[in-house]
């Protein structure tokens, strides 16, 4: 058996109301807040020197610290414990730091059979020399994969926090920006058109040969951006944005991290299902070995060296 | 090899140091950028060149450039002696 309500008081209930909103009649914000256009400043001159007069009373009363036994115990009492806590932090991480094994030695719970797997067997089952790679590449590939993606978060936090979003923003930005610096540096630009080329070829060098030697893609890709940055100092964002824009900045890294996922799903899938992978391992020290390592690292060098150099432009100008 | 480990451990401390007690932002941020190349030698001494380079890159390189980009953005590079002379240079600009 129902109970009929009268009309007025169901429209008080929050069921109504609830029903209302879920059926899109009634706006939650609209005729509930009250919004004013803001009125134009102006200053009282009565009200301004009442506001300085207590504010140097204030700074007379609580500066003092010649006639203010507070603030003196105070100030005594904060530089005793910062010192204090300073030695008491030192003190815990040196006894921490004390506390662990000693470097180097046979013993050490370091030197388990996961680590000596790694060394025995890295060539054979990687494929390649530099047994860094071997495992972040190829053993803990998904832990890379996760950081790859941190960076791709970390640029889109950036251009959440640093992107102008209008056109006019972006001139304003780019105007203001180089107001206090020449705008063409001979000096500046030489250097670069001397040392842009070598670092862009130690980049692609240290990322190529990531399985072969010390390297790989982020530290391949750092130096890249790096390279990008300074061409970007010396030639300016018009010359710069012929090749590199934000299309350019999504392609690549979308790219990469999908190239990377795919990669590596397939030899997970043959991984977990004991299926001999069709991509051969190669002659180790060969360019062209190691499996799929060559792929991922030229993948993490992209998303890193797109990161490096967006971040710059994000902190510049809010955008390209 | 040890005493110059020891030199350059040292240099480490004093850079920590100097760099938490300068007053000014700018040199604050080119003795960090002197850390980082010190640490990317010691990368170096420690046998792992895969790290000194990304040190190299990252620590030296582009965390220094993002640093200095933003003092630049909230006006912390400009001395106050030039500042009157750099507005006078610029009107109108800003």
């Amino acid at each position: 058996m129902s109970r009929k309500v009268p009309q007025e008081k169901y429209e008080k209930t929050f069921s109504y109301k609830f029903k209302r909103w879920l059926e899109g009649y009634k706006d939650p914000f609209l005729d509930t807040l009250e919004m004013k256009s803001q009125k134009a400043f102006h200053e009282d001159e009565e009200i301004t020197r009442l506001h300085d007069e207590d504010k140097e009373q204030h700074l007379r009363q609580l500066y003092d610290i010649e006639h203010n036994a507070e603030v003196r115990i105070f100030a005594g009492i904060y530089k005793v414990f910062s010192v204090l806590f300073c030695i008491f932090l030192v003190m815990m991480l040196l006894i921490a730091v004390s506390a662990l094994p000693p470097f180097g030695e046979a013993g050490n719970p370091v030197n388990n059979e996961v680590s000596e797997r790694y060394i025995e067997n890295g060539l054979q089952e990687t494929g390649a020399v530099n047994i860094v790679t071997g495992m972040i590449l190829d053993y803990r590939a998904f832990d890379t994969l996760g950081e790859s993606h941190v960076l791709f978060i970390a640029t889109c936090t950036v251009l959440i926090l640093l992107r102008a979003d209008t056109k006019r923003d972006q001139e304003y930005g780019e105007a203001n920006d180089r107001s206090h610096e020449p705008k063409n540096d001979v000096i500046l630009q030489t250097a670069a058109r001397i040392l842009v080329p070598p670092i862009f070829i130690f980049g692609i060098y240290v990322i190529l040969a990531g399985h072969l030697g010390p390297g790989g893609g982020f530290s391949g890709g750092a130096v890249i951006g790096a390279g990008l940055i300074l061409y970007l100092n010396a030639f300016g964002f018009a010359k710069t944005e012929k090749f590199f824009t934000a299309k350019t900045y999504r392609r690549m890294s979308f790219g990469a991290l999908a190239c990377y996922s795919i990669a590596k799903s397939y030899s997970f899938y043959t991984g977990a299902n004991h299926i001999e992978s069709i991509i051969p391992l190669g002659n180790p020290g060969a360019i062209l070995s190691s499996g799929l390592i060559l792929l991922l690292n030229i993948c993490v060098g992209i998303v890193v060296a797109g990161t490096m150099y967006t971040f710059y432009v994000m902190f510049r100008k809010g955008g390209y | 090899m040890t005493i110059f480990t020891c030199i350059l451990l040292a240099f480490l401390v004093v850079c920590a140091v100097a760099a938490s007690l300068s007053k000014n932002l700018l040199n604050t941020i080119l003795i960090f950028m002197s850390y980082s190349l010190i640490m990317s030698i010691i990368w170096i001494l420690l046998e792992s060149p895969d790290l000194a380079i990304t040190e190299a890159a990252v620590g030296a390189g582009v965390t220094t450039v993002l640093f200095l980009v933003t003092l630049k953005k909230i006006h912390a590079v400009i001395k106050e002696d030039n500042r009157e002379e750099n507005e006078e240079g610029n009107g109108g600009d800003k």
